[in-house]
């Protein structure tokens, strides 16, 4: 029996937890079919954990796109269905991917897999962003390099943590309605590997944390106390360069492993700062938010 | 003194014509191309390293590069005798190698764009001002820094030493040495 799992009209690094919540019960080889025919619209946490959640099956699983024309080609230009094509099994006709011609894409999802990867997403969003970073985001340029910065940082951490590929997109929005009341830019880094608890699952760092070694607590080992699986001194520095970054520029982290999300929370947020006891999901999922630079900052 | 052109050790390790340094990959890669360059190099030469060609820095790499070419050289028994100077760097490089040598307790001295010398990492402000009397002087023995700055002969000499140590200053028979030209 094919389980039907219905992907929200808004989905979102909050909602993809409904997406999670349905498929927590399934046995890994359950068959199951992702509908996102009633998607309306999809951030870039969405569409890379929509693949991750692809790759944690041990059957491939099939997929009803989108059934607005307009979903369905942003998601085409977004890349989403070139890697979804492999995944998936596409119950209905797609675009064709094309080049994408939305400004507001900075970086459709890509692959992360090796280190040139990581190279060429830097060298991509680079030549898209800093016009809209400096324009848009009002960022000063110094700031546009520590952007540059956290996405390359974000991005090794799939190759050095998660022993196997990854995603990343970036896309800017308008969310002058919401409480944030500015333009974004929003990038998404998801993996379907070990995750923290596992990465960090080393005596050392298990002597510490002691019987509370959980999701969460990996977590706060690596985001809080800069723990790395690595003992030589000098490795977390990935993480807490983001962490200032993000703190500097008024913006939102969160990375979400296994059963457990960390968050670091600005003003214009109210997510809790740890959520634990989530629904299991494999690997890793990060999301950087960083607003328009406020009026007088 | 000798001139490594960091981009080029770049575009020596890896395929393609980057100009970022980024990745820790990439740190490892470059560092072997310079520890490669720097082992050719006679002793007590001071090297520069020049980042005028690099765009984007971030910390891992920068940390597998410098606080592992850095550390072992300032150990009790360094595995050679050889001085780093950085040159080229922009504002946001700066913060970067900053925060990195700080998590290591290192320092390196920076040349700036004016040729002005300028100590970055972590030290304290009494090493700060003896580190740059030396240069301001263009070299300085001991006894005469600790009248200078107030400081007790012996203290003066120990700081003076550790600064050696540290690759952040040369000793030749007892004088110590700026690496960079003077402020």
């Amino acid at each position: 029996m094919t389980a039907v799992i219905s992907v929200p009209a808004f989905l979102d690094e909050q909602s993809f937890e409904q997406v999670l919540e349905q498929v927590a019960p399934l046995a890994p080889d359950a068959k199951m079919l992702v509908d996102a025919r009633h998607t309306r619209f999809a951030t870039p946490f969405g569409l890379t954990a929509l693949l991750c959640l692809a790759q944690s099956r041990a059957e491939k699983p099939d997929f009803t796109p989108p059934s607005d024309d307009d979903v369905k080609s942003y998601w085409a230009r977004s890349a989403f269905f070139r890697y979804a094509e492999e995944l998936f099994t596409l119950r209905g006709p797609v675009p064709r991917a094309r080049a994408s011609q939305d400004s507001d894409v900075l970086l459709e999802v890509t692959p992360i897999a090796k280190s040139e990867d990581v190279h060429e997403v830097v060298e991509r969003v680079r030549e898209r962003a800093t016009h809209i970073l400096t324009h848009k985001l009002r960022l000063e340029t110094r700031a546009t390099m520590g952007f540059a910065m956290s996405l390359s940082e974000a991005c090794q951490n799939i190759v050095e943590h998660a022993g196997r590929g990854g995603w990343v997109g970036v896309q800017v929005y308008n969310w002058a309605k919401r409480r944030v009341g500015r333009q974004v830019v929003v990038i998404s880094v998801a993996d379907a590997g070990q995750g923290f608890r596992r990465s960090l699952d080393t005596a050392r760092v298990r002597a510490i944390a002691g019987d509370r070694w959980s999701d969460g607590e990996a977590l706060e080992a690596a985001v809080t106390q800069g723990y790395s699986r690595h003992t030589e001194p000098g490795r977390g520095q990935g993480l807490k360069g983001i962490k200032g970054y993000v703190h500097r520029h008024d913006g939102r982290l969160s990375i979400r492993s296994g059963s457990a999300r960390m968050t670091i929370v600005p003003p214009w947020d109210d997510s809790p700062a740890r959520e634990d006891g989530l629904p299991m999901f494999i690997g890793s999922q990060l999301q950087i938010i960083i607003p328009e630079r406020a009026e007088g900052a | 003194m000798t001139h490594i052109d960091v981009r080029s050790a770049l575009n020596q390790s890896l395929p393609g014509n980057y100009s970022d340094l980024i990745t820790r990959n990439t740190g490892v890669l470059v560092r072997s191309v310079i520890e490669e360059r720097l082992a050719g190099l006679a002793d007590g030469t001071v090297a520069f390293l020049d980042f005028s060609h690099i765009r984007l820095l971030d910390r891992s790499c920068a940390d597998e590069i410098l606080s592992k070419l850095m550390l072992p050289m300032t150990t009790d028994h360094p595995p050679r005798d050889g001085y780093v100077v950085l040159h080229g760097l922009d504002e946001f490089h700066l913060e970067i190698i900053e925060a990195v040598l700080e998590t290591h307790q290192l320092a390196l001295v920076v040349q700036l764009p004016s040729l002005e010398a300028r100590l970055v990492g972590s030290v304290t402000e009494q090493e700060r001002r003896c580190w740059e009397q030396v240069m301001r002087q263009g070299g300085a023995i001991a006894d005469t820094l600790a009248i200078e700055i107030g400081m007790p002969c012996e203290s003066c000499q120990e700081m003076l030493e550790g600064l050696a140590k540290r690759r952040l200053l040369r000793c030749v028979a007892n004088r110590f040495l700026p690496l960079g030209q003077a402020a």
